[in-house]
């Protein structure tokens, strides 16, 4: 262990399942809640996010999406201006105002989510019941929820917790008609979706329902005979309130790479009671032909240093991927957040030792990566080119989360996201030496 | 409230990151909770810079609200200070501190530390990233030159003469983010060096805490970019007596207004007026070949400083009519509008992109000068478009060198806002000719298989046609095109298609025509032209 990790704090380190999880506190560098709306909007063309905050919001989701807008946009930010701050009641008003002209303009959604933000939270506008009066204005029309994704709440990919949160007490309640069912939940890509429907119903489990589903207004039902599978590791509390309406989470590793898919597809077999045979039938020569794809990977990979820092909350799943199947060396595994219940399985495939960093001070765990000079860092946007401009590679984390990398077929397709920047640098004859 | 898809400027506070992250030895203290890092891509990801921002954000979070916040600006203070060692601390606060009211300046104020603070009051609910960038650089200077404001109040830009030395300036208002500053530093360094004047502080881009110190001791100041620059230069001519130049140096006809400029104000004798000739613009918009440029409608859009820019050189160099003009920033509302006026036109001055759409939309130009989101609109409309201003993106920062002001700036601007219509051209070339049997069906240009801009901007000649049986759809109160009529307008070069179309509608409503044949395309035609 490098000399500089002794200044995390001692006291929270924890020994669990073999590895060293550790606590750091100070300057953060990551995203905020908010942006989790630049692909929920994608994935449910018929909602609109309208974030009620400052120019800070606006400018944010503009800049985490790398993009300009080709059209209208699905979200926007209602700005928060000197006078809705000196009387809530009038911001109330106001937000009706702009919901009203939002809705006549865009006559084609069906769900508004009002999404909180620091400014909002901080002078303590009332969301929930703005949304409340709305939906009961636009009665029939418009459901209208709200769910926070500020800053002082929440990072990155807890935005998307949070708004499937806000969905689940619209969702139908099981009746008598209904069989039981599979519920993923976690925005997948669509292209993925389907194919792990295909797969499911190969098993034999062919009610197949997803949330966020493709159309906000048709919200799968929930209850008891509902098994939930959680596709992305982030939506701690949707997996509790769907617990709490009867639903049975199934505890596995997540779907990344071809061991943590397999384990998550024979965890659900064994939900559903799918007998073993049938399984190895279907998943034997997936998980051939995935290890098969993932060789040229793994061999430019194995044995290279990876350093994850703290975003995405998919740090842990990539890493125990990126060790187990593509043999990479874990020198330390950053996590905005750890929620050790949803973890466990995870944690338990981690080599003893692994140093997991829950929060983050960035300038020290920055030290640490100069120190350490791994050959690949996993980090946020805004650090990527001053590392690639010391001559260390790194991966962008956002891109994880928009790229279709979950499932046995696509852990080749995952692996080559972290083998590429490696291959690059091999490719090029010349390096800068300094730049700016 | 306002409600917002989209926006051309950030917040104020990225205009003082702006500042910061353009000079060497500054530190900002930014009070502001997670998320707000994201500002940290703009620099090293749309500018490629290979270093983080100067910046410390407290990230403070929902729990810390409870407690002493104060002690953890404090605490975040210390530790920037000790690691960072900056010659100037910038303390301010992002929209959500400002409304729980910490004072971070006067906390670091308060702190003994040694280092000179100068804290930041930036209004984040009704102020922009420009006008954050020019108050940061105000205060800055200010609070660096206050205390020798009185030793300099007897300037004399003269006083070059007398000590028998070079007439020497500062550049100011160049900075990250901005557009093309790195290339127009160079750009007027050269043309003032050609003027026998030296450059003495370019300033914020590349300045240390001791070149700003040094700006009273020129002999006059260049306003380069007045969005960031004009206030500073304003309260250097109070307080030190420094006069400044206004002329932005953007285009053939206001580089030679500039070097006029700044030569009466450092009272040397002007030079005889060759300087036309040291740009290309001018001997190649005289070209024959120019001459379809004439009367192109443009639209312009964009920050203050080049919309007004672009508006003269599309009007009085290029012989462009302009049909719209506007800007994204309230604070050169005033000038934009006198602009326009002289043009005849109302300046657009609006925040809001879909308000810039349709009136592009309205006045349906050929051509659209704008920033990134003009250009996809254009895309959209199917217009011809060139950048000419912020809002940044990766494309705003070519590798190779492309300055905007001086005599090379010219140059490229010639360039990059005549081959959008030159590509135009070609594409109604191969419309004329494909029915030529050398003409191999679906054959393009090779700017149609081009993945960048040039492709997209191209207008796909059947597509306008087309549209004219959606149109009556949509509307049925406009005359019908008969089949004949249609055909007739086909005929017609795509790129004044739409125009002709719109035109031809328009009498027809005006005559009381039902049906639109190719009589009353020619009648239409020699209507407007009467």
């Amino acid at each position: 262990m490098s000399p500089n990790v002794t200044n995390l704090n001692k006291d929270q380190k924890i020994n669990m399942s073999g590895t060293t999880l550790l606590k750091e506190s100070g300057p953060r560098e990551v995203f905020c809640g908010l942006t989790s709306i630049v692909w929920l909007h994608r994935r449910m063309p018929d909602a609109f996010f309208l974030v009620v905050g400052s120019r800070t919001c606006a400018h944010l989701i503009q800049s985490a999406a790398g993009v300009m807008i080709f059209a209208e946009p699905r979200f926007g930010t209602a700005i928060l201006e000197e006078k809705d701050l000196a009387g809530l009641a009038d911001a109330h008003e106001e937000l009706n105002r702009v919901v009203k002209d939002l809705l006549n303009r865009r006559p084609e959604i069906r769900t508004l989510f009002l999404v909180g933000s620091c400014p909002s939270e901080v002078i303590k506008l009332d969301l929930s019941r703005v949304a409340q009066q709305l939906t009961h204005a636009y009665k029939g029309r418009v459901q209208v929820l709200n769910y926070s994704g500020s800053g002082i709440e929440t990072t990155f990919t807890q935005g998307e917790d949070g708004a499937l949160s806000a969905l689940v007490p619209l969702m139908p309640e099981e009746n008598s008609n209904n069989q039981e069912q599979l519920l993923i939940v976690g925005t997948l890509a669509n292209a993925v979706e389907d194919r792990l429907k295909t797969l499911f119903q190969r098993l034999g489990i062919s009610n197949v329902a997803s949330l966020p589903p493709r159309k906000s207004s048709e919200l799968p039902s929930i209850g008891p005979k509902t098994k939930v599978l959680l596709a992305q590791p982030y939506l701690s509390n949707t997996a509790r309130l769907l617990k709490d309406k009867g639903a049975e989470i199934v505890e596995a590793p997540f779907p990344l790479g071809v061991e943590g898919s397999e384990l998550w597809m024979r965890a659900a077999g064994k939900a559903f009671n799918i007998n073993e045979s049938l399984l190895n039938k279907v998943l034997d020569p997936l998980i051939a032909r995935g290890v098969k794809a993932l060789e040229p990977y793994k061999e430019k990979l194995s044995g290279k240093k990876v350093f994850l820092l703290p975003e995405s909350q998919l740090e842990i799943p990539l890493a125990r991927f990126l060790h187990r199947e593509c043999g990479m060396q874990l020198i330390e595994v950053g996590t905005p957040y750890l929620n050790r219940e949803m973890m466990e399985c995870e944690l338990k495939l981690l080599p003893e030792n692994t140093r997991v960093v829950e929060g983050q001070h960035v300038e020290k765990q920055l030290d640490r990566v100069k120190e350490e000079n791994p050959d690949l860092v996993v980090c946020g946007m805004g650090l990527a080119n001053p590392l690639e401009a010391e001559n260390i590679s790194t991966k962008w984390s956002i891109e994880l989360v928009f790229s279709p990398i979950h499932g046995i077929d696509q852990a080749s397709d995952l692996a080559e996201l972290f083998a590429r920047p490696l291959q690059r640098n091999e490719l090029l004859d010349n390096k800068i030496s300094s730049i700016n | 409230m306002e409600l917002t898809l989209w926006t051309y400027e950030g917040p104020p506070h990225v205009g003082a990151m702006r500042i910061a992250a353009s000079m060497e030895g500054i530190h900002y203290l930014l009070h502001a909770p997670q998320g707000d890092t994201y500002a940290d891509l703009l620099f090293t990801m749309i500018e490629r810079r290979g270093q983080r921002p100067p910046v410390t954000y407290t990230t403070f979070q929902a729990r810390d609200l409870g407690g002493d916040t104060a002690e953890l600006v404090k605490g975040h203070i210390s530790e920037a200070v000790e690691r960072f060692n900056p010659d100037a601390l910038l303390v301010g606060e992002s929209c959500t501190a400002e409304l729980i009211q910490d004072q971070p300046g006067s906390l670091a104020s308060g702190m003994g530390l040694n280092v000179p603070v100068i804290s930041l009051e930036l209004p984040a609910y009704s102020k922009k990233e420009n006008w954050g960038a020019a108050e940061t650089f105000y205060q800055l200077i200010r609070g660096l030159l206050q205390e020798k404001a009185n030793d300099h109040s007897g300037h004399n830009p003269t006083a070059w003469k007398e000590q028998g030395r070079k007439p020497t300036v500062n550049l100011l208002g160049p900075s990250l983010l901005g557009f093309r500053c790195r290339d127009d530093i160079l750009e007027i360094r050269k043309l003032l060096n050609e003027n026998g004047i030296d450059v003495n502080v370019v300033a914020p881009l590349g300045a240390t805490i001791a070149d700003l110190k040094r700006i009273p001791k020129s002999d006059l100041n260049i306003c380069l970019y007045p969005e960031v620059a004009e206030s500073v230069c304003s309260w250097l001519e109070r307080n030190f007596g420094m006069p400044f130049s206004k002329t932005v140096p953007i285009g053939v006809g206001a580089t030679e207004d500039f070097i006029k400029e700044v030569r009466e104000l450092l009272e040397m004798p002007q030079q005889k007026n060759e300087s036309t000739d040291k740009s290309k613009l001018t001997w190649y918009s005289q070209s024959v070949d120019s001459n379809y440029l004439t009367g192109k409608r443009v639209f312009i859009f964009g920050d203050g400083t080049h919309a007004i820019a672009a508006a003269r050189i599309a009007q009085k160099e290029l012989g462009f009519e302009v049909v719209g003009l506007g800007t994204y920033s309230r604070e050169m509302a005033r000038p934009t509008r006198a602009a326009a006026e002289k043009l005849g036109l109302k300046a657009l001055i609006s925040n809001d992109y879909l308000e810039v759409e349709s009136a592009i939309a309205e006045a349906a130009p050929e051509l659209v000068l704008g920033t990134q989101m003009e250009r996809h609109i254009a895309k959209r409309l199917g217009i011809p478009c060139a950048v000419i201003s912020t809002p940044m993106h990766v494309q705003d920062v070519p590798a190779r060198y492309s300055p905007q002001m001086g005599w090379e700036g010219a140059n490229v601007i010639f360039d990059t806002w005549v081959h959008p219509l030159m590509m135009g051209l070609e594409e109604h070339l191969i419309g004329m000719f494909r029915h030529d049997f050398e003409f191999t069906d679906g054959h393009q240009s090779h700017l149609g298989h081009l993945g960048g801009q040039a492709h997209q901007e191209v207008v796909q000649p059947e597509k306008q046609s087309q549209d004219i049986d959606d149109l009556h759809d949509a509307e049925q109160s406009l005359p019908i095109w008969t089949s004949e009529g249609k055909e007739a307008l086909a005929k017609i070069p795509f790129f004044v298609r739409g125009k002709v179309r719109r035109n031809t509608e328009k009498y027809a409503r005006q005559a009381g025509c039902r049906n639109i044949d190719s009589e009353t395309l020619y009648d239409a035609k020699a209507h407007f032209k009467a």
